[in-house]
């Protein structure tokens, strides 16, 4: 079976042409890098997704902390991760690309923080 | 009046990497303006990633990408940032006013950078018709409102226009536990880039109808529904396709226009200002789809500012 997908890893957005055989891929067309086809082979078989969301601060100079995983994660698992990283609370000052959660969801990948957060001064 | 050999207005991505290559090119009396508390500009609120790839070689957020560029204007003394900082005046001799917490400042740089960045498209530029309720926001507003602040505009939402910030608005609400009923686009494909239709709205199932337009938005305090049709190649209404859908937020997603207001007031036309000392960087010279080629294309405007400050006769 052939699938057409556009490749994300990349603003060019390729068109791959995926051609999968009992659930896994034999074949990749039209990716311009290996990123792409690499894209086609997770895709198909069990897509990943890096994921970015906010965290609630308490006494910090930011209300909220963005934050990512170091690593992509499945994608069945984001409305989960969503909803941990809305009971969370941050309340100590990071650096952005400091580790808040070491094995996040125990999916193997890491929490970090993407901006610095500084403890809030009385001004 | 202060004197000063280069300012640059807007503490963005431009601005940023307009001041540091001025310095790295040799000036060293520096002032960035920036309006906000922080630098950043709009990357402060884009958390999600995509940026960098072509600068850095890395997919970063957008506040990981800003976060590079502060930490390199921290680490270089000559140049002084004044956040909290907002310009009001701009004249032609490059005499620009800016208020601060404490009081109005002027300054005559040898040379002016001007990375303002864009505003969004409103409904009314559109011509929405309907009232005017509580729940229609433009989509950087929404995203500001949840990235930044920590509010949700709303419950549930239709997202006029495909562009980049609607449709990563479109998961964001979505991961905020609202709801998002459709994003109607009036053209045949989607403004925005297709890798945001695949990972913000395929990825959720979020119905995008094309050749669609909202005809009218509802509601007398808060946003109730708005209705919708089928258009045709002159983007006119088909008849019988008309439908309804409920919904208490409207987020509008229709394109950006460069911000220019300063210059304008100078009354210096854009293509003239580099000799006028005055140049002009990031979306506030066109909109970009990319903040590396915004980081690039600004480091040459730094750069000419540099040579133009060491060729003017002091």
């Amino acid at each position: 079976m052939i699938k057409k997908m556009t490749c994300i890893e990349c603003p060019k957005g390729c068109t791959l042409s995926v051609d999968i055989e009992n659930c896994k891929v034999a074949k990749v067309d039209g990716a311009k890098c290996p990123k792409g086809t690499a894209y086609a082979v997770s895709e198909a078989e069990s897509p990943v997704r890096i994921f970015t969301a906010t965290v609630m601060a308490d006494g910090l100079n930011l209300k909220l902390v963005p934050v990512r995983t170091d690593k992509p994660i499945p994608k069945r698992d984001i409305f989960k991760a969503a909803e941990e990283t809305g009971r969370m609370r941050i309340k100590a000052p990071l650096e952005a690309g400091d580790t808040i959660i070491e094995n996040f969801l125990g999916l193997g990948v890491k929490l970090v923080a993407t901006r610095e957060a500084t403890r809030l001064t009385g001004r | 009046m202060v004197k000063r050999d280069l300012v640059v207005v807007g503490g963005g991505p431009a601005g940023m990497a307009a001041v540091i290559a001025a310095h790295e090119n040799g000036i060293r009396d520096i002032l960035l303006i920036e309006r906000d508390q922080y630098l950043g500009g709009l990357l402060n609120q884009c958390i999600h990633t995509g940026f960098g790839l072509d600068y850095f070689g890395e997919l970063l957020t957008g506040p990981e990408y800003a976060d590079r560029f502060i930490k390199k204007i921290r680490a270089i003394p000559d140049i002084e940032v004044s956040t909290r900082s907002f310009a009001v005046r701009l004249t032609g001799d490059r005499t620009l006013t800016y208020l601060k917490p404490g009081g109005i400042f002027t300054v005559r740089p040898k040379a002016l950078i001007m990375a303002t960045g864009c505003r969004e498209r409103t409904r009314e530029m559109i011509h929405i018709p309907g009232t005017r309720p509580a729940g229609i926001f433009s989509a950087g507003l929404a995203q500001r409102l949840i990235n930044i602040e920590g509010l949700l505009p709303g419950k549930e939402a239709v997202i006029i226009g495909s562009g980049d910030i609607g449709l990563i608005m479109a998961r964001r609400f979505i991961l905020e536990g609202a709801k998002v009923k459709a994003i109607v686009e009036i053209q045949a494909k989607t403004r925005g880039l297709t890798r945001n239709v695949v990972q913000c709205v395929e990825d959720f199932g979020i119905p995008i109808y094309f050749n669609h337009k909202v005809l009218k938005i509802y509601g007398k305090n808060r946003v109730e529904k708005v209705t919708v049709a089928e258009v045709d190649e002159g983007m006119n209404e088909i008849a019988g396709t008309r439908t309804t859908i409920e919904c208490d937020t409207v987020l509008v997603s229709v394109g950006l226009i460069p911000e220019n207001e300063l210059i304008e007031m100078a009354g210096v036309p854009i293509d003239k200002g580099m000799d006028s000392g005055i140049f002009v960087c990031g979306n506030s010279f066109k909109v970009y789809d990319y903040v590396d080629s915004v980081t690039s294309d600004s480091e040459k405007a730094g750069k000419l500012a540099a040579e133009y400050i060491k060729s003017a006769v002091s």
